[in-house]
């Protein structure tokens, strides 16, 4: 009798462990949300990936619809090839346009997509034409101070004409 | 002194803590070797984890649950500042299942479950049972010594992830029902930022580690004690304290290797 009632608690003990370890993942991580639903393979080159890791997500009209699967270097064309999961439940058209954007100011970067009006969709392992690079700090940076010295040249140019 | 007399001493030192690591190292083998047999014998390891496991549930949800109040507490605090007050959760979760979830349950195991392993072979060895054991042909590895180590590795983890768990509650109830944060705010920046594989799958290893290491230290100091009263109770102050400071080595080592800088 008393061997019977400690296995029954020493059962629950382990439930409570399971139970823990159930809500730990569901609740206060990220199993819950889409990584295990069927998803098809789009593919998207870019001139430069930025910041982009493997995991971000891929948004259209902000609402997440898929993930990036992985990055890699086309030495042919010197493009980075990101390779997203897409949900299947989302059909894009073929002219579909990628955009890498920053969310919020300085926070992770992931994959904007907008829709086209073609009345092909993209079809599992297509790729993705049309697509706009990662905006980089350093190069914006540059063309504003470039600018601001092309404008003071220009000025002390008409000055000393004077 | 004669400093002869100084290299000698230093070297006894050096190879008596040598002999020692190779005793504790082959002790290790054995309870690996014994293991299928404890596994054979599973009602044995059953009533071990209700010694182990059961028992230590008390202090296992008090603490994860006053951690995680007052890790919200400091928290809220210190994010206010700069406007990050929603991130509470997220700071509170990250925390619990990365680092103080396995170390500090660790910590309190070693103090309840490891002292009284300690205490239980100690007292076993000094009332002369394991030596009737092995007259008996019954090896005390496979009888006595290996159920238990099974038994503290499958406990620690799931004491593990109750502490978190009960962390995260009281966390929210400190930060949502006392603080006023929104609660849907807390959750979400939470699942946001909180990985599965990552964070709660890389606690869970190390708290696998960390049971290893100090369900083995308790067994063997229990296992090696002086057959006396003064003998038992240095051999349990010697099991918190090395268990103690085991875990927290091995926690900056695993933390290093998993957590490193490259993303």
């Amino acid at each position: 009798m008393e061997k019977k009632n400690l296995e029954t608690l020493v059962g629950l003990f382990v439930v409570l462990g399971a139970v823990a370890l159930v809500f730990l993942s569901l609740k206060a991580a990220n199993l819950a949300s889409f990584s295990f639903d069927s998803t098809y393979q789009l593919k998207a080159s870019f001139d430069n990936v930025g910041g982009l890791k493997i995991r971000a997500p891929v948004k259209s009209a902000g609402v997440t619809i898929g993930r990036i699967k992985s990055i890699s270097f086309d030495d042919k064309r010197f493009q980075g090839v990101v390779t997203m999961e897409i949900d299947r439940r989302y059909q894009f058209p073929a002219d579909t346009s990628g955009k890498i954007l920053t969310s919020g100011l300085l926070g992770d970067q992931y994959i904007g997509l907008d829709p086209g009006g073609d009345d092909k969709n993209l079809q599992p392992g297509d790729s993705i034409k049309l697509t706009q690079s990662a905006v980089v700090l350093e190069d914006l940076i540059g063309k504003a101070l470039y600018g601001k010295a092309a404008e003071g040249g220009g000025n002390r140019q008409k000055e000393g004409a004077k | 002194m004669n400093p002869l007399d100084l290299l000698a001493a230093l070297g006894a030192r050096v190879m008596g803590w040598l002999n020692a690591l190779g005793h504790a190292s082959l002790f290790f083998g054995d309870l690996v070797r014994h293991t299928p047999a404890a596994l054979r014998r599973f009602d044995l390891v059953v009533v071990q984890i209700y010694a182990i496991g059961n028992l230590s549930l008390v202090i296992i949800i008090t603490s994860g649950a006053a951690v995680g109040g007052v890790l919200a507490l400091q928290a809220y605090y210190a994010l206010d500042r700069y406007g990050a007050a929603e991130s509470v959760g997220l700071l509170v979760a990250l925390s619990l299942l990365r680092e103080l979830g396995p170390v500090l349950t660790s910590l309190l195991y070693a103090g309840r479950a490891g002292t009284s392993l300690t205490a239980e072979i100690g007292l076993m060895k000094a009332g002369e049972q394991l030596a009737a054991m092995e007259m008996m042909a019954v090896d005390p590895r496979s009888r006595v010594l290996a159920p238990r180590f099974v038994a503290g590795i499958v406990s620690l983890p799931l004491l593990a992830a109750i502490f978190s768990a009960v962390g995260v509650g009281g966390a929210y109830l400190i930060a949502v029902k006392l603080i006023g944060i929104d609660s849907a705010a807390f959750w979400s920046q939470m699942q946001d930022g909180v990985d599965v594989f990552k964070d709660v799958g890389n606690g869970m290893v190390k708290t696998i580690v960390f049971g290893v290491a100090s369900t083995f230290i308790a067994l063997y100091m229990g296992y090696e004690s002086e057959a006396t009263p003064e003998g038992v109770a240095k051999a349990t102050t010697r099991t918190v304290v090395f268990s103690s400071v085991t875990v927290l080595v091995l926690d900056f080592l695993l933390t290093s290797l998993m957590f490193s800088i490259k993303s």
